[in-house]
Parts: C-alpha cells; structure tokens; sequence
C-alpha cells in the first residue's frame, strides 16, 4: 500500500493543475472593492482655480479612470471610451504623474473623454487607489463606495461583459 | 520551401519516435536482439531529423523569412544577426523545438556511450526516451508548429522580446533544457531498471555519470538565468522566488537528492526504491515546470504567452508520463532491498537526513509555488506568495543541509565513529564559529543571519580542506602529484561542496550588507553610497541597431581612489514600443556597483537606481564552482574505463558480472 502513496498524491496535484487551467491568476482583486472610495481635492486639467473632490458627485454612479498622458494606450482608450460609455454614466479622469504638463494641450487637442480630469501630479492619490498600471478604471456607486476595479484597457468585449452588466446594477 | 522541410522533418521524427518508443521495448520484454538493436539508430537518425528541423527553423530567422508566423512575431528587420539565432527558441514553439533537439541529443548521446550494457538495458532506456519524444513532438505538431506560414505576408517582423536581447539569454534556455532534458536519462534508467526488475547497483552506477550530467547543466542554466535577471531586469536582485524560478529550483533541489542518494545506491545497494523515485520525481517536476511556465496556470514575470489547449496537452501527458511512471514503481519496486545495513551514524544515514532535508525544502518550494492556485481552486480566494515566505521556510530547511555538508563527505559507510569525528573536527567548527560571530561585530552590530551563513560558508570550506588532507595522510612523496592522483570524482564532490560555501557566503553577505539609493539627479549632481562617489554627467541619446538608447554617464570614483564610468541605458525598442532598463555594472571581486536609469524628471534631470553589493559575485563564482565539480565528476575514472572496455576485441562480461556481485555484496 505504502508505494501507492506517490502515485495519489500526484493524483491530488494533478486535480489540482487541470482546475488551475480555467481559472485566471492574473485577476487578482483589488482589496479596495466594497470599500469606500479614497476622498481628495486636487485641481481640473485646463481649468485653472477649478477643482474636484468625489464627494461632489455623491449619489451618482460614477467612473474614474486613471491616465497617463505617456500612456499610449490610455490615449487609444480615449477614441473609444466615449462611444462605450455612451453618455450612460459619467467619466473622471485621474490624470497620473503629468510631470511635463502634457495633459491639458493633449486633451483640447484630441478631445476629452471626462466630464474633468484631475491633476494628480505627484501621484500620491493613485497610491491611495492602489494604481498599479495605467489605464485602471474605478467603478463608483451612489454610496461612494468602490464596486470594480478593471486593469488595463476597456475594450468594447470587456465593456460589455464587465461593465455593462454592473451598472445596469447600480443604476436600475 | 526550408519551413516546410522542418515540419517534414519534424513529423518524420515523429514517426521514429513512435518506433523507438515501441519496437525496442517490445523486444526487451520478448528477448528478441533484433528488435531491441533498432533502438540505437533510430535515436540516432530522430535526433539527425530533428537538428535539420531546428537547422530550418534558424534559416527562416536568419534569412528574415517573415511569411513563417513565428518569424514574423518574434524577429524584426532590424534585429542584430546573434539575436536573430537566438530569437530560434525565444518563443514557445521555437523553445520547444530546441527541447525536442536535446531530447534527440541526449537519447543519441545514450546511444554512443551505452557500448558496455546489456542490450535490454539500452533498448528500455532509449523506448522510454522515445515515448518521452513522442509526447514533446506530437505537442509541437499539434499545437504549437514553429513553421506555421503567414498570408499576407507581413513587411516586417514584431521583433524578439526585448528581454530577450541578451547575451545571457543566448545560452539560458539551452542549458536549462539539457538539465531538464537529461534528467528523463535518470528516468529512463528508472522506469527500465523497475521493467527488467533488476534494482542493482549497476543500475545507479550507469545512471549516474548521466545524472550528474544534467545535474550540472541544470546548476549553470538556473545560475545564468540568476545572472540574466540581475543584470537584465534592472532592479539588482538575483532571486525574486517567480515560479519560473521556482520551477527550475525543484528539479535542481530533487536532482541533488538524487545524486546523493544513487551514490548510496551505487556504494552500498541501499536506498534503491528511493532513488528510483527520486529519478521519477526530478523528471516529473521537469516537466512540472514546462507545464507551470507555459500553461499560465500561475502567474509569472517571465510566462509564455498561453493557451488553455497547450496546457492541457502538456498536463495530459504529464499525467500519462508520472502517473503510468508511478504505477509500475508502486507494482514493481521490489518489496526488499538486498542492501547492507548500517548504523544510525554513518555515511548512509547522513546522505538519508541529506535527502530528507532536501525534500523537505523542495516539498516547501512545491507548496508556496502552487499554494495561490490550490486557495483559488478551492474557491477561498486569490492571494500570492512572495518572497518573506519562501525565506522563512526555505533557509531554515537548507542549513541543516549545509551543515551535513561538512559531516558527511568525512563519514564512513556502514558505521562512523562520532566522538572520533567530532574530535577531528573540534578546530574547524570553533574557528568557523568565533569568526562568523565576530565578523558582523566588526561591520556594523550582532547579526544572526551573518552568523549562521559565514559559519555554514567556513565550515564547509574547512571540512573540504580536511577531507584533503585525509586522503594524503598516508601517502608519501609530492603532495601535487598526490592530490592530482585524486580521483575526479573525489575532487568533484569536493569542489562542489566548496562551491557551494562561496555561494552561501554571496548569498549571506549581498542580502544583508547591500546599499541602494534611489534619487533626483540632475546634470552634474553626486552621490555617496558605501564610500563610491557617483557623479551624474547627464543622458544622451544613442540609437541602437534595433532601439533608440538613452544611454546615461556615470563617473564612479571608489574609496581608494580608482575611478570609472558607468553608462546604464533606457531603451526604446523600434518594433514593439516596449521600453528597456539596461543597468551598468562594474564588476569587481568583492564588490559590484550596479546603476540603473528610472524616468526623466525634465531639465535633463533623472531618477538613478544605484546599488553596493558586496560579495554578490560570490554566488555566480559558486554556481560555477557547483557546475565543475559536477562535471568532474560525471568524468570519473571509473565511467571511462568502462567506456574504453567497450573497444576490447574480446567480448568481456566479466566487469559487468563484477559490477554486479559488487553491488550484491
């Protein structure tokens, strides 16, 4: 008996292994959802003497999107995301570590996707998010309260799938 | 027309493989020479269509052939003549195609050197190996093709990952491969050793030149991919725990078990049934980590891009190969060892707690490698496990193994005498003891850590200097031409276990005495890091054949005056966009200065990554000293001589039969 003892515990391993095939490491979740969503102030890209704190839009449902103007693909974000979203729910933008001051040109330039863009020039309220990459979208509900945070770019399958479902949620 | 020549090829070895994998066993089993003598040219000529594959594939990159879609995704019109070589294995199907080449290689390299062993032995050996090749080829025919062609025909290639871009990277994956891959010769060995039902000694002694073989080769593929993350990755570690890291550490970890307990084997005819699972368990955990790294069932830094269907393939055939593996061995292991006893002191029980140590960490690497995906699959959530711990459970299960390294080499089989070993060593543990305690006082304060790895480090290297001495105690005359008398497999051990004391020591010292700073600096600025001064002379920029280099200056002046100049480089990469890290190092025995560039901050102003690493090069020094002495020992006398027998006009049974009778003893 004792020599069938490798052989079941590669049997276990190898149970294992085949439900590790359909499962994805990659999605690892962020500790934020379900919590409320970090509070700042910080000033308007564009718009000199304005700000904006997520406590002004409380009762909305709300996106908050983190951007780079570096970030190619946040750019290649932009053309679309307007047409996903389709004026459905509102788009903020984080704009993350603007050091050279590239942001609001770029944005009069190519059109913006926000309803306002934040200047987070030192970075330090996308350290309170737990911005790991550029572009993340925050999925905000009517409490303030996180609901989904999505790494990397929206596409129209991941938009469909992912957001759409959640905000018809929130919002109906 | 080349491309398709090395599919052809390819399902022609394919073809071979089936017959190798069959005919000969089939005659193993019914003692029928013909059959069992088609093995040999039929590895021989699988391994001649498979190096014409791998030939074809080359040509394709070298001659820019971007119609072939591994072409067109992994090399680039511009990409330098070297990188277009190598880029033949930097993806997953040129990578497995180079694993079926080794496969071939080593199957054929069993073939030329197996003149002196029995034939049922040789032909249940290459079966084995042609069943393990028709699970590779049939996986690279069916799901993953390197020749797939293109239409249209892109202009321009994707180029090669630019990680890949390196020199270390030209020689990684073949090494590793021919450590992985040479460990299914221990398993072939294995599997034909519980077919026959002959778990002699002249088992473990065929089968273990070629495990120390693979073993060595595995040694310096891990250490060169240590090396590549170093110097590559830009953030100056040597070890980050990835399970791509750890997939290559398991079967180096059950590997060393492995050496040690055919040695046993091989010595005294004990521990047969262990090293017969140990050889099936270094395999397997070979292909564990194909499995791991190109299934994307964990997730790594460095995975293939992945595919559910690959993963799959590989894990049914990693079932077929372990399970059908451990099956036979729990149906055929024989119930009793005729092997010697010994007492509870002795050489045997110390390479026993050797072993159990060993497998111990493995076990423990095992589970924090696949621990986030059994809570995932369960469904009790996604964590991952990082490095504080693998450190806490890694290091305490290592350094008891560490310390039999000073032990064991001087114990007798059978039965050692312990008070009189003790005595023996009484000076060299003391020694190593005071200073490795006093050292870290001299520096900056108590550190246990420093202690316990200066004094593991010492007592090794005093106990190899005492195992020398030992064996010229009783000779006379020159002590060179006595200690070149020395067997290779003696110096082997001995320089291994040697090179193991100057990694402990890299190890010890760079993780606790390592400086870094991460600063501003503008044109003209300096630093002060472990007494260097760093003077910042600005980035310029510099285009590569490939990429577009900002490429920084950096005048290093040492604490004895000594200056230098660093250029670490952030590279644009034309074809993909990605950017690269490329840090400057300047190399010195006991000291590395290591700078690499962060982000322009504008006015030419960048953030500098600059690190002191005392002793760092002390674990590539071991690493290297690891691999010769395995390579010395897989040269050993002994193997030789039964090689050279091989050319003997006459038929010569008799040092088989005493091979045997030896073993039984």
């Amino acid at each position: 008996m004792r020599r069938w003892i490798p052989l079941l515990v590669f049997a276990v391993l190898g149970v294992f292994l085949y439900l590790g095939l359909y499962l994805n490491p990659k999605e690892v979740p962020s500790p934020l959802v379900g919590r409320p969503a970090p509070d700042f102030t910080l000033p308007v890209v564009g718009r000199p003497g304005e700000t904006f704190s997520p406590s002004e839009v409380r009762g909305d449902v709300w996106l908050l999107n983190i951007w780079a103007p570096w970030c190619s693909v946040c750019l290649e974000e932009h053309r679309h995301l307007p047409r996903m979203v389709g004026g459905r729910v509102p788009v903020y933008g984080l704009t993350w570590k603007d050091l050279d001051r590239e942001a609001a040109p770029l944005l009069a330039r190519n059109g913006s996707p926000y309803v306002a863009a934040v200047d987070d020039h030192d970075g330090r309220v996308a350290i309170r998010y737990g911005v790991t990459v550029t572009p993340e979208t925050f999925v905000i509900d009517r409490d303030g309260m996180i609901r989904m945070k999505h790494v990397g770019p929206i596409t129209p399958v991941i938009w469909k799938s992912k957001f759409e479902p959640l905000l018809r949620e929130l919002q109906l | 027309m080349i491309p398709e020549l090395g599919q052809f090829a390819i399902a022609l070895a394919l073809a071979l493989a089936l017959m190798q994998g069959s005919i000969p066993l089939v005659g193993a089993h019914r003692g029928d020479s013909r059959l069992m003598a088609l093995a040999k040219p039929l590895a021989q000529a699988q391994f001649a269509l498979l190096v014409l594959a791998f030939a074809a594939l080359a040509w394709s990159f070298l001659t820019h052939d971007f119609s072939v879609k591994n072409v067109a995704q992994n090399s680039f019109s511009q990409l330098p003549a070297v990188y277009r070589f190598t880029a033949t294995w930097g993806s997953h199907e040129g990578s497995l195609l180079l694993w079926t080449v080794i496969l071939a290689g080593w199957s054929a390299a069993v073939a030329v050197f197996s003149r002196q062993l029995p034939e049922e032995m040789v032909a249940r050996v290459l079966g084995v190996m042609g069943l393990i090749s028709v699970g590779f080829l049939a996986l690279l025919l069916l799901t993953s093709s390197p020749f797939e062609r293109l239409f249209p025909i892109p202009a321009d290639g994707r180029d090669l990952n630019p990680l890949l871009q390196d020199l270390g990277m030209v020689s990684h994956p073949p090494l590793l491969y021919m450590g992985y891959v040479g460990f299914s010769v221990a398993f072939a060995f294995a599997i034909a050793a519980l077919l026959s039902g002959r778990l002699d000694a002249a088992w473990a002694r065929w089968s273990r030149p070629w495990t120390t073989t693979a073993w060595t080769f595995l040694t310096l593929g891990v250490g060169l991919g240590s090396w590549w993350a170093y110097r590559e990755l830009g953030w100056g570690g040597w070890w980050f725990w990835d399970p791509t890291e750890n997939a290559s550490l398991m079967p180096w970890l059950a590997g060393t078990a492995l050496i040690h307990a055919l040695a046993a084997t091989e010595k005294r005819g004990v521990f047969g049934n262990w090293s017969v699972l140990l050889a099936i368990a270094t395999f397997s955990l070979s292909l564990l980590g194909t499995f791991l790294v190109r299934s994307g069932v964990l997730s790594s830094v460095h995975a293939f891009a992945t595919d559910p269907t690959r993963g799959l393939f590989i894990l049914i055939f990693l079932g077929l190969v372990v399970g059908g593996s451990l099956t036979l061995y729990a149906l055929r292991a024989p119930r009793m060892m005729g092997g010697g006893s010994f007492g509870w002191f002795s050489r045997e029980s110390l390479l026993l707690a050797n072993n159990v140590f060993l497998i111990a960490a493995l076990g423990a690497v095992l589970l924090g490698t696949l621990y986030p995906l059994f809570l995932d699959a369960l469904g009790l959530g996604k964590i991952s496990v990082g490095p504080p711990y693998f450190n806490a459970v890694f290091v305490p299960l290592v350094a008891p193994v560490l310390f039999l390294v000073g032990v064991g080499p001087l114990a007798r089989w059978k039965q050692a005498d312990l008070p009189d070993l003790m005595w023996r060593l009484k000076g060299a543990f003391a020694v190593a003891l005071v200073t490795a305690a006093l050292l870290p006082l001299t520096l900056d304060g108590m550190n246990l850590q420093v202690t316990l790895g200066v004094f593991l480090a010492l007592w090794i290297l005093f106990t190899v200097l005492k195992g020398f001495a030992l064996r010229l105690q009783h000779h006379r005359g020159s002590r060179v031409r006595q200690l070149a008398r020395l067997p290779r497999a003696f110096w082997g051990m001995q320089l291994a276990h040697a090179g193991l004391a100057l990694l402990v020591v890299g190890v010890t010292i760079v993780s606790n005495y390592e400086t870094e700073r991460d600063v501003r600096m503008p044109i003209g600025s300096h630093l002060e890091l472990a007494g260097h001064r760093f003077v910042f002379q600005g980035v310029e920029e510099l285009p590569g054949p490939n990429y577009l280099a900002g490429r920084g200056t950096m005048d290093v002046t040492t604490p004895w005056g000594r200056s230098f100049t660093l250029y670490p480089e952030k590279r644009n990469y034309n074809a993909s966009g990605m950017i690269m890290t490329q840090a400057a190092v300047n190399y010195g025995p006991f000291r590395d200065v290591y700078v690499s560039l962060g982000d322009p901050l504008g006015d030419g102003a960048w953030t500098v990554r600059v690190y002191h690493k005392p002793f760092v090069g002390w674990l590539w020094a071991g690493t290297l000293l690891l691999a010769l002495g395995g390579g010395l020992a897989a040269a050993d006398r002994r193997y030789r001589v039964a090689l050279r027998r091989r050319s003997d006009p006459a038929p010569a049974p008799e040092p088989l039969r005493s091979i045997t009778r030896e073993g039984v003893a």
